[in-house]
Parts: structure tokens; C-alpha cells; sequence
């Protein structure tokens, strides 16, 4: 059970974000999360939007440099320590990135993690009782 | 005061000159023609024979070389003598990554010595200088070829090769340094260092010879006056031999050509015809006394005039005017040469990137800053930073191994390089020339 996120290649010069979320908007699309690394050279906009597949396209249309990559998610209490308890589970795996987000919806916060063995990682999630999301679920947020 | 190294040939007059390369022109024929294949092979396409050539005045009637011709070769292919007698091999680069290889044998050196000696005595060097050179030591000739000047004077030659600014100063101010050699870029770099370090009066310098790179004169002031020198310009190239080719004198109204070790002609870069004297065109050099590698008109591709008339400082050598551009499109970025189409090669050999690419130059401090800008493509992207970053630090280590100068890469959106006729506008050069 796996998350599609999409990430995005922001060049390092003033409106390039601008540009992006233009492509975004005008294509009414979602963004249920976003997440941006900055380098200083360069930036890469990470997000979760509910059809990846169209949003891909329709950066790609713009000529935007963007791709698609499996991420796990995993739903967590909204308290103190909450997340040092997931990231502690992982210990051994390597994790590239996290980001987490709320919702309205309910009291739970959410994280994606991206990992390079996202079925190891979720097993060793969920032996530890921890709840993990798949696309359905977080779509529908 | 003018002074000469060598009064005789350098006062000598046009006449005598002109029969000294007469004779010249005619032995270097045929040396090249008898000992180096690809010169055989370009006069019998032409159809002439060492014995068509009398002199000076039919020099037009021979081909042309080109740096490509030495690139083909690579790296032996021309020169004309014994391995055996070759003592020195220097290399600059070529436009596809393969080097430019020049030989000296001993009396090339030699004469390389003497033509250095000209320059720095022109600028008004003695043996009782310090000479500091701050060129690369190297396969790059300014440093070498700065060295072996300062010791044909007779004069403390200092070899403090480039870089390293502090101690270079550190040097200026407790060797006592009288004479610097090294590229106009760096002698601005050294003179801001000298100002934040408020130690220009501790400094003994007097006499800078800067070359390798174009410069202008508002530089040569803006050097001279955090210096405290009085600047002069020095060329050359390493195919025909290396620094001191030609110089200023202290009229400074062009650069003395050692005319009788080079030859020099002024092209129509179209034609290929000789041009009337202070005509813009290509520079053309015909070595007449290289033994390891004969050079027959060959083509710098540098544009600049050239003037014959007696000079006021009694030197009857042709003087050429500042390089103030090039035909081709190589770029001279700290003294080094570079090609666009290196660059191309370096990143077509890096998986995932596309020959999108800029070339932007510009100057930084007074140094020479070279950046490229590169195209972001689907295979080079990542959701990781860290994988696009390591993409990145190869291309500059490539760049840097095959270039010999580091570049900072900068990765820009898809689309952004201009796509003009199929073909990228490669180099946006924002120094002034």
C-alpha cells in the first residue's frame, strides 16, 4: 500500500515556485500535501494531490521537469512524541525525506515517508502498531 | 629610456629584416616539408613546393594551419624531429578534449629564452630585478615561459606559480619582488589584496607584464594603480611558442612581434587573403626558426591590426594592436582556452543529461568565473536532492578534469536555453573584452 507523490524541479531564481503552482492552479488541482527541499542551488516541491497521473501531465504539457515516486504514509495521534515513535520503529531503515500534514477531516496527523523498500518499512510500521495509508485514504482526506 | 635585449635585430632595418626572413622562411620550409608529413602532404594538395616560396612576399601562397591540424596529430603527429631532441613538451586545450601537444627542442628553448629576455628588458627588466611570476606552472607555458625570461636577463626569478593570494603577497613584500608576470585578471585580483591589506607601500614592484588573456586599458590602469606598477602587455600562444611572441614597448602603442623568429600577416577571415596594414582581421604566425614543431601560417583565429611603421622606441618590428576578439568560439577563461564543445562532450558523458547548456562568463572579483548552466531533463531528476546533487559535483569533476578549470554547474528549468536553429546559443560572456 503505497502513496504516489509527485516532485516537482524548482529552479533556483525568483517566481519559479510562482510558476509551478500556477501550472497547479489553473489546473484546479488539489494539494492535499506539499513539501519543498531546498538546496542552494535548486528546489524540489514534493506533494500529494488526489489524480497524480493528471497532474503529472499536465506539468509535463507546461514543460515542467516532474516525476512520480512511491511513498509511504502513515497515520499518527496528533501529540507530543507521536512521530519520534514512528521514526524510532524505523530505526536501521534509511529514510530519505518526511513530511507530515493535517486534515480537517479528523484528530489524526498524517506523515510521508520516503524510503527505498517501502514494504519493509511498512511491516516493520505496522508490527508496531502503527496505522499506514494508502492512496484511497489520503485522496479522500 | 628604451633599452634592448638585442639592439641588432631589434633596430635592425626593414630591409635587412626582411632578407633575414627570406632566408628564414625558406630553411623552415624545408624542414616542415622534409621531416613533418602533414606539412608534405598540405603543400603537394596545393600544389607548391618549398622552392615556389623566395620569401616573405609569397608567403600568401601557402596553406593555412589550424589548431585542428595539430589536433589531428595528436599528440606527435607534427613535430619534425627525434623524440631524442625534444627537451620540453607543453599542451594547451583543444576543442574536443584532446589537448593541443607542442615540442621544444633545446635551441627552441633557447630562442624562447631570448625572445622572453626582449620583453622584459622592453619593459625596462634588468638582471637586478626580482622577477615573480605568477602564471601556472605547468603544462600551460606562461609560467615556464615567464621563468626561463627572468633567468636569460640574469635576473632572482621567483617561481610562485598562481594562486595562494596571502602568501603571494607575503612574498611580494619579504622577497622583495620588482617585476611581476602573470595574467591581467590575476594582476587585479593581487592588486584589491594588496589594497585590503593597506601594504602597497611596503611593496618594491615596478614593472608588470600581463598576458595570456585579452585586457583592456582601462584595466591596465585600474592594475597599475593598485599595483604600483607601470603594466605592459605580453602574447603568445603555445603553438607558435608560448609568452612573448610580441610585447609592448613603453610607447606602448602595440606589441612588438619578434618578427625574426615569427612571421606575421593579417587574414580576411572569410578569404584568407593578406590584409592592408591596420585592417582588422585574423592573426596568421609563420615560425622560421621552430625545429620541433615547424608552424606555416598558422591561423589563431585571434582578431587584431597590425602596423609597420618604425616605432619611437627605435624598433623597426611590425607591432600588433590588442586582440579585441576571436573567429571562432573559444573562450580564454583564466588563461586557459576553452571550447563550448568540450563541455558538450563532458556532459553528453554524464547519463541522463541533455546537450542544453550555457556557457556564462563572467568576472568575480576581477577572476574569471565560469558557470553552466544546465538543463534540467527527466533523467537527471530525482525526488531526492541528494541524487541530483551528485549528478552535479561529477559534471564539475569532469568539467574540471577535462577543462583544467573548475565551473560552478547551476541546473535551470527545461526550455530555458534557447533553442536557436536546432542549435543552442552556447556562451553569454558578460566580461568586457
Amino acid at each position: 500500500m503505497v502513496i504516489e507523490q509527485i516532485s516537482v524541479f524548482v529552479e533556483n531564481k525568483q517566481g519559479a515556485l510562482s510558476e509551478v503552482l500556477e501550472v497547479l492552479a489553473e489546473g484546479k488541482i488539489d494539494l492535499r500535501a506539499i513539501s519543498i527541499a531546498d538546496t542552494s542551488d535548486f528546489g524540489i516541491l514534493r506533494m500529494i494531490v488526489p489524480d497524480p497521473d493528471k497532474t503529472l501531465a499536465l506539468l509535463k504539457a507546461k514543460g515542467i521537469t516532474a516525476s512520480k515516486t512511491e511513498v509511504t504514509g502513515c497515520k499518527l495521534p496528533d501529540e507530543p512524541g507521536a512521530l519520534y515513535r514512528v521514526l524510532k520503529t524505523l530505526e536501521g531503515i534509511s529514510v530519505e525525506y518526511i513530511y507530515a500534514f493535517l486534515t480537517r477531516r479528523d484528530e489524526d496527523a498524517y506523515v510521508i515517508i520516503r524510503v527505498e523498500d517501502n514494504e519493509r518499512a511498512q511491516e516493520v510500521l505496522r508490527a508496531a502498531g502503527h496505522t499506514i495509508i494508502g492512496s484511497e485514504d489520503v485522496y479522500s482526506l | 629610456m628604451n633599452a634592448y635585449w638585442n639592439p641588432e635585430i631589434e633596430t635592425m632595418s626593414r630591409d635587412a629584416l626582411t632578407t633575414l626572413q627570406d632566408r628564414r622562411l625558406r630553411t623552415a620550409l624545408n624542414h616542415a616539408y622534409t621531416n613533418c608529413k602533414p606539412y608534405r602532404a598540405k603543400m603537394e594538395a596545393a600544389g607548391i613546393l618549398p622552392g615556389d616560396i623566395n620569401g616573405v612576399e609569397d608567403l600568401w601562397k601557402l596553406p593555412m594551419t589550424h589548431k585542428s591540424d595539430l589536433r589531428d596529430s595528436y599528440p606527435y603527429g607534427m613535430f619534425a624531429v627525434p623524440m631524442g631532441d625534444v627537451v620540453r613538451i607543453h599542451a594547451s586545450s583543444g576543442t574536443t578534449g584532446k589537448q593541443t601537444v607542442v615540442g621544444y627542442t633545446a635551441q627552441d628553448i633557447a630562442v624562447w629564452g631570448e625572445c622572453m629576455a626582449r620583453c622584459l628588458t622592453m619593459a625596462g627588466a634588468t638582471k637586478d630585478d626580482i622577477v615573480h611570476v605568477s602564471y601556472g606552472y605547468g603544462l600551460f607555458t606562461g609560467g615556464l615561459g615567464g621563468h626561463i625570461g627572468g633567468e636569460t636577463i640574469g635576473a632572482a626569478t621567483i617561481p610562485a606559480s598562481t594562486g595562494n593570494t596571502k602568501r603571494q603577497l607575503q612574498m611580494f613584500s619579504d622577497f622583495g619582488s620588482t617585476v611581476l608576470l602573470c595574467t591581467p585578471s590575476y594582476a587585479m585580483h593581487l592588486g584589491d589584496a594588496v589594497l585590503e591589506e593597506g601594504i602597497r607601500d611596503q611593496l618594491k614592484l615596478r614593472i608588470g607584464l600581463f598576458g595570456a588573456e585579452p585586457w583592456t586599458e582601462e584595466m591596465r590602469g585600474e592594475i597599475e594603480s593598485r599595483l604600483g606598477v607601470r603594466a605592459h602587455d605580453i602574447y603568445g600562444l603555445s603553438e607558435v611558442m608560448g609568452p612573448g611572441v610580441s610585447c609592448d614597448c613603453p610607447e606602448r602603442k602595440g606589441l612588438h612581434v619578434m618578427e625574426d623568429h615569427f612571421l606575421v600577416e593579417i587574414v580576411d577571415p572569410h578569404t584568407g587573403k593578406p590584409l592592408p596594414d591596420g585592417v582588422p582581421g585574423e592573426l596568421v604566425f609563420t615560425c622560421v626558426t621552430k625545429e620541433a614543431l615547424p608552424l606555416i601560417r598558422y591561423n589563431t583565429r585571434d582578431i587584431c591590426t597590425i602596423d609597420r611603421s618604425p616605432c619611437a622606441c627605435g624598433r623597426n618590428l611590425t607591432r600588433m594592436g590588442k586582440i579585441t576578439g576571436r573567429t571562432d568560439d573559444m573562450l580564454i577563461i583564466r588563461g586557459v582556452n576553452v571550447f563550448p564543445s568540450q563541455v558538450e562532450s563532458v556532459l553528453l558523458g554524464v547519463a541522463g543529461v541533455a546537450p542544453y547548456y550555457r556557457l556564462v562568463v563572467d568576472r568575480i572579483n576581477n577572476l574569471d568565473a565560469l558557470e553552466i548552466q544546465v538543463e534540467m531533463t527527466e533523467g537527471l531528476f530525482s525526488d531526492e536532492e541528494r541524487r541530483i546533487e551528485s549528478t552535479v559535483r561529477r559534471i564539475e569533476k569532469d568539467v574540471l578534469s577535462m577543462l583544467g578549470i573548475s565551473a560552478k554547474i547551476t541546473l535551470v528549468s527545461h526550455g530555458t536555453i534557447e533553442r536557436f536553429e536546432g542549435k543552442a546559443k552556447r556562451v553569454l560572456d558578460r566580461r568586457t573584452p
